[in-house]
């Protein structure tokens, strides 16, 4: 079959000038002009920097977005990743036709309307419903379809009993639902949608994100989606396209981009093999890894699956059972979790040993973890000790669509035993 | 087999330049409810949360005319004929002040509404559009002013007539709409990379308004300043202004070739506009 292509973009680039507009632009402004007059190409767009906020600019003018191509398709649900500054709101801009491109085109076979931030052109002299209207007119409907959706959008925002109250009494929280709302009940052909989830409450989250799989699923609608909630990345899209300064580095399925995204990150490397330092008369430790069971130690670890910590160790003494490791763990701010050993569980042996520690699983919340290993002899004596020795990462993995998308409290979620005796 | 890749049927394309003129009627259209709606706010949250409401929209001509009677014409004695001066400045300050209105409402288009362009498209002609609409009806209130002290004056015996030619008042009216509009949007399109016009537009139109023929005919300035004369009959507002009281009040004189001229002028200063404009809307958003 063939593919059925909605959206296209072919080598879009945006060029910003850095610093100041002021001093220089009209010199520039000529001098543009003057080359276009003679029919020559623009000087400034030659030179600039790629899009990387970190290093030092050379040049005046800077590459927000290089030669961006890709394809989306009726009814999928593209998933826009990248850190801050990427390009990510840029693109959404020329998507959305706030801002032209500096080259290239967009392509569209269909209407595109985008929710860059909600609320956008409310008037707080005015009541919440003459706001529903003038929000829809601004993001395209005409006053027909906004009236025939009128009870629809006033009962999904829940502010029935507010309607007629000019928009600046509301809560700021109430002016987002409101302007979910009527966003909500748009029908365009494609959407973009930009960090939604950053604002309401659990409960409205849930609504957006059954509100918005309602629209790709359940209307065939194309969405773009851009976010940095990876759980939520996860549940919505079956697409993703990475962003790294300015440029498309990664185009595939959305397991696949999010892991990309994700191992990005080089301490994120759940192996680590040790040379000739750590070769001791005693013992030689030579690798710590970690994995999900049937995965490879280089792809993520995910929450909801068991975690394997394997610590291969080479002990040249007779004596082995004296010997026993024991971790500390760390979370990302440096504060101890707990600690945990082989001592009480088995001996070790002589010869190679692959000690391995099974922790259940959905036990790591999302976030990064150091360990640090110490080999003790007879129970009292510390042999090697070495500190954040290894790290890793644990992700969100996809959850069901409908529920909570951010992030629990806390760093574990041990599951306790939980009764319930019903008293008749 | 449905080859859909290879067609060309794109419904619409983003690319870094507008065509010269695109004044998208078509699109516009589409929009009209989002006009509407924008006529609407601006007419019913301006004066919200106020005592007077709506009657501020009659205070500022009414109290301007009764300044200009007194320092104009009691002071300086400028000559009004049989038309009692006040009623000969109110003439001129209310369709003065709808030109001024227009002008200052849209050369702040970009800027004023640069949070909202940034996040969501819509044809961006629809905010000077909705701009000279709103201030219409704004003109119609403070018309109907005039029209009161009109007949006010007319129980009270002075000798008042109207001229024949009021029925193209409203062409005069529109003309006048055009050419603020027109105006306005090249601002407005200048004022998103340079800041120094939104100040020249403060002032600029202030002296513009001793330019015009608002307080005195404009034969006068013929007669009492000869040799710069010609600022004025150079200016196109001063043939709106002295026309539409040659038709309301029938004193002065009406000049077809100035009113060609206004014509001709407003056309050029509307499509300049129009393609400053367009220019400026695809990425004004990088520069405000």
């Amino acid at each position: 079959m063939e593919k059925d292509i909605i959206l296209k973009a072919e080598n879009i680039s945006k060029q910003y000038r850095l610093g100041q507009v002021g001093t220089g632009t009209l010199s520039h402004d000529l001098n543009r002009w003057w080359h276009q007059v003679r029919g020559k190409e623009d000087p400034y767009l030659k030179i600039g920097d790629t899009n990387d906020r970190s290093t030092k600019a050379v040049s005046e003018y800077v590459w927000a977005l290089q030669d961006i191509n890709f394809e989306v398709e009726r009814g999928q649900v593209l998933g826009i990743i990248g850190k801050n500054g990427a390009g990510k709101s840029t693109l959404l801009k020329i998507l959305s036709k706030v801002t032209a491109p500096t080259t290239g085109s967009i392509k569209s076979r269909g209407r595109i309307a985008s929710l860059l931030e909600v609320g956008t052109g409310f008037h707080g002299e005015m009541t919440g419903r003459e706001n529903i209207f003038l929000n829809g007119a601004i993001l395209g409907m005409t006053k027909k379809e906004i009236a025939s959706k009128l009870d629809e959008i006033i009962e999904f925002s829940g502010c029935e009993r507010y309607i007629d109250t000019p928009v600046k009494r509301y809560s700021s929280g109430m002016t987002v639902r409101l302007a979910f709302a009527v966003a909500a009940f748009l029908e365009p052909e494609i959407l973009v949608i930009d960090e939604v989830l950053a604002v309401g409450d659990a409960e409205f989250q849930k609504k957006a994100i059954g509100k918005m799989q309602d629209i790709s699923k359940g209307q065939g609608r194309t969405v773009l989606f851009v976010s940095h909630n990876m759980a939520a990345v996860k549940s919505l899209c079956n697409k993703g396209i990475i962003l790294e300064h300015g440029k498309v580095v990664f185009e595939g399925d959305i397991e696949n981009a999010v892991s990309y995204y994700l191992g990005g990150d080089p301490e994120a490397m759940n192996l680590k093999t040790f040379g000739k330092e750590h070769d001791f008369p005693i013992f030689k430790l030579d690798e710590i890894s970690l994995n999900n069971p049937g995965r490879t130690s280089h792809e993520l670890l995910q929450e909801k699956e068991v975690i394997t910590l394997t610590t291969k160790l080479d002990l040249k003494v007779k004596d082995a059972e004296r010997y026993h490791i024991t971790y500390h763990l760390y979370n990302e701010m440096g504060e101890a979790m707990f600690s945990f050993s082989n001592a009480g569980s088995f001996s070790l042996e002589t010869g190679v040993n692959n000690i391995s520690c099974d922790f259940p699983a959905s036990f790591f919340q999302s976030g990064q973890y150091f360990l640090s290993l110490f080999i003790i002899e007879d129970s009292r004596q510390l042999l090697f000790t070495e500190s954040d020795i290894i790290s890793f990462t644990v992700v969100d993995s996809g959850r069901e669509l409908g529920t909570y998308m951010g992030r629990e409290p806390g760093y574990i979620k041990p599951q306790f035993q939980w009764k319930n005796n019903i008293e008749k | 087999m449905n080859n859909t890749n290879t067609t060309n049927d794109w419904l619409f394309e983003i690319t870094p330049k507008n065509k010269f003129f695109s004044l998208n009627l078509k699109e516009v259209w589409q929009y009209r409810d989002l006009l509407f709606l924008f006529v609407k706010r601006d007419v019913i949250t301006v004066y919200k949360q106020t005592v007077l409401g709506p009657l501020w929209y009659l205070i500022q001509p009414l109290f301007t005319a009764i300044t200009f009677t007194i320092i104009f014409n009691n002071v300086a004695g400028i000559n009004t004929g049989n038309v009692p001066p006040f009623l000969f400045n109110l003439a001129g300050i209310t369709v003065w002040n709808y030109f001024t209105a227009c002008l200052n409402g849209t050369s702040d288009t970009f800027k004023a509404n640069a949070g909202i362009f940034g996040k969501v498209y819509f044809p961006r002609i629809i905010t000077p559009l909705s701009v000279v609409i709103s201030n219409l009806i704004k003109f119609g209130i403070q018309f109907f002013i005039f029209i009161a002290f009109y007949c006010y004056y007319y129980i009270q015996g002075k000798d008042l007539s109207l001229n024949g030619s009021v029925f193209l008042f409203p062409v005069l009216i529109l003309v006048m709409g055009f050419l603020g509009l027109g105006l306005g949007m090249f601002i407005s399109s200048l004022v998103t990379k340079y800041r120094d016009f939104s100040y020249l537009i403060g002032f600029g139109i202030q002296l513009l308004m001793y330019l015009s023929a608002v307080m005195y005919p404009m034969e006068l300035i013929k007669q009492k300043l000869p040799g710069y004369g010609w600022i004025v009959e150079y200016n196109p507002l001063a043939y709106i202004i002295e026309t539409s009281r040659y038709m309301l009040l029938n004193v002065g004189e009406i000049s077809i070739l100035g009113l060609c001229y206004t014509t001709i002028i407003t056309i050029a200063v509307f499509f300049l506009g129009l393609l400053v404009f367009n220019k400026t809307e695809k990425s004004f958003i990088d520069t405000v």
